[in-house]
């Protein structure tokens, strides 16, 4: 008598070979779902429906766990944190990097590229080798308790590698574009802001995602900089507040994870083809 | 003012706000912390120590625990370039729904790791579905609380970084793959090359600089930016047996308050880290030279 097993195994291997192949990708893609289902669709069930079932969908969808996440006292201003340091320090960081990553890109100076090569391989130092120095450094500023803190710290993170980024993309850009510019009577900064940034427009967009995504999603300098409950970020009030307040209350706690998630969702949605493509190319090149 | 001067002087306008930004963040901090570990304070005054506070890092068994659990996550990176390798060549062949398959499984990437962290702490334990799903295919012999025993933890947390690194891996490799001559498979194809032939003979071979790189860059995540894993799903527990590097610092740094411990295990890690620095970017001038 053959078990069930061995014969499924004989018929897979009489079954063409993409079927295999769709099958392995089926099942790569549902372990990748699987979170996300787990935790949409238990933020939708009751407490004692969760216990009961833990699979499914839910029996009778309720937004009560939203209502009671959404009526934290903190929520509104953690979101609105992380809001205030996601876009604060992206903005800071583009400004800087462009300019940097033109004189790179454009200037004949000497150090060049001695400089350039010494800031990019500044992205693989790890954040916690820096914590504990600009901890005491920004305690004496106020920094500490404080959003310009992490605002100031996450834009230098970010630097090496946005520069880099944009760095790569403005050199593809042709010259004979710039000396057309000049004769023009274009000054140099001219022809950064009407010729190379709307030139631009991939790399910009996949750096601004990159990072925001990255800052959105930060925990360890949020965690050590803001220490006061209102001063939390959202992804911290979440994994800190919430999950020690509904421990026992896992639907509650699996819709504030939803609520957290939702932005970072909806942008990658939004910009998930320039974010691949750019991505990749500011790796591999 | 004389022009020339002025135009001498324009790169370095353009890049004193970057230049001033990463003094702050990177030059100064670590500068500051091997003064730090070097160095004593107390009642404002500062005492030179030597290396005392390398030795009494180097002696705590905690430092050495977190220092192996780093080591120990080293395996899932060729894990991770195994399953890139596999699933990239898979999505590829333009197989049906490649398009779909690609942009899905990037969206971990996107997601927050305390998030993700929670979640799978509620998939992984005693009652969790993860059991749930082992019970019904009648393996329920090997449930247990993943999380929450010591032989399996670090395994558990091994598991769900990989789930998060996975799609980066398998983007990049389709990137590279992309650009591989055709006339290379078509050769392979006419030689009765099978699939693995062809991943073994044509594709691995075309692909070795960007599988080194994304080797080091795994590393380099195995190795600095592990924190938030530990933090969110067993706070280095059952025990010490999930610290790693960067929590031992944390640690010490913080509810210990033994900054001049913390300063030194962060100089170590440093120099971990620079020597997976320096391996990658000599790669990557080996990546540079090749056109990907």
């Amino acid at each position: 008598m053959t078990s069930p097993t061995a014969i499924n195994i004989h018929r897979l291997k009489r079954l063409p070979g993409w079927t295999i192949k769709q099958l392995a990708l089926i099942l790569l893609s549902l372990l990748t779902l699987f979170p996300l289902y787990f935790m949409a669709t238990n933020s939708f069930k009751m407490r004692e429906e969760f216990f009961k079932n833990l699979l499914g969908l839910p029996q009778t969808p309720v937004f009560e766990n939203f209502t009671k996440i959404l009526q934290h006292p903190n929520l509104g201003r953690w979101f609105a944190n992380s809001i205030l340091l996601t876009v604060g320090s992206v903005i800071l960081c583009t400004v800087i990097a462009i300019l940097a990553a033109y004189a790179f890109a454009q200037m004949r100076f000497p150090g060049r590229d001695t400089l350039f090569n010494l800031i990019t391989p500044l992205m693989v130092i790890p954040p916690i080798v820096m914590v504990i120095p600009m901890f005491v450094l920004f305690r004496q500023f106020h920094l500490v308790n404080n959003l310009g803190g992490p605002l100031i710290i996450y834009a230098g993170l970010m630097l090496p590698f946005t520069i880099y980024l944009l760095r790569n993309f403005f050199v593809t850009i042709p010259r004979e574009i710039q000396e057309a510019a000049l004769m023009d009577g274009c000054t140099g900064f001219q022809i950064l802001t009407k010729i190379y940034l709307p030139l631009s427009r991939p790399a910009l967009v996949t750096s601004i995602i990159v990072n925001a995504v990255w800052v959105w999603n930060e925990l360890l300098i949020a965690l050590v900089f803001l220490q006061t409950e209102e001063l939390r970020t959202l992804i911290v009030g979440i994994t800190t507040s919430l999950q020690k307040r509904f421990t026992l209350d896992v639907p509650s706690l699996m819709a504030g994870l939803t609520v957290a998630t939702l932005p970072m969702i909806i942008l990658y949605i939004v910009g998930q083809n320039t974010l691949v493509r750019g991505l990749v190319a500011g790796y591999e090149k | 003012m004389n022009r020339s001067f002025q135009s001498k002087l324009t790169p370095y306008l353009y890049l004193s706000p970057a230049i001033l930004l990463i003094i702050l963040v990177f030059v100064y901090p670590v500068i500051d912390l091997f003064r730090r570990s070097l160095t004593r304070v107390a009642n404002g005054v500062t005492t030179w120590t030597g290396l005392v506070a390398y030795q009494n890092a180097l002696q705590d068994p905690i430092f050495w625990t977190s220092f192996t659990n780093n080591l120990r996550l080293f395996i899932s990176v060729p894990i991770l370039v195994l399953l890139s390798l596999v699933f990239s060549s898979l999505i590829f062949e333009r197989i049906r729904g490649w398009r779909f398959y690609r942009s899905l499984v990037f969206i971990p990437y996107v997601l927050a790791i305390p998030v993700v962290g929670i979640v799978f702490s509620y998939i992984l334990q005693a009652n969790g579905v993860f059991n749930l799903i082992l019970r019904s295919v009648g393996l329920e012999a090997l449930r247990r609380e993943w999380l929450g025993s010591s032989a399996t933890a670090i395994w558990a947390i091994m598991f769900v970084v990989i789930w998060k690194e996975l799609g980066f891996g398998i983007v990049l490799f389709l990137a590279r793959m992309s650009s591989i001559s055709e006339e290379l498979f078509d050769a392979a194809k006419l030689d009765g090359a099978g699939w693995w032939q062809q991943m073994i003979y044509v594709t691995i071979p075309q692909m070795t600089t960007v599988i080194e790189f994304y080797i080091i860059v795994n590393m380099i995540t195995m190795l600095s930016w592990v924190f938030a894993y530990v933090l969110v799903m067993t706070k280095g527990g059952p025990g010490n047996s999930t610290w790693v590097l960067e929590y031992f610092i944390y640690q010490k740094a913080f509810p210990y308050s033994q900054m001049q411990i913390a300063s030194a295990a962060a100089v170590l890690l440093l120099i971990f880290a620079m020597i997976l620095m320096f391996l990658q970017a000599r790669l990557r001038r080996q990546v540079e030279g090749v056109e990907i």
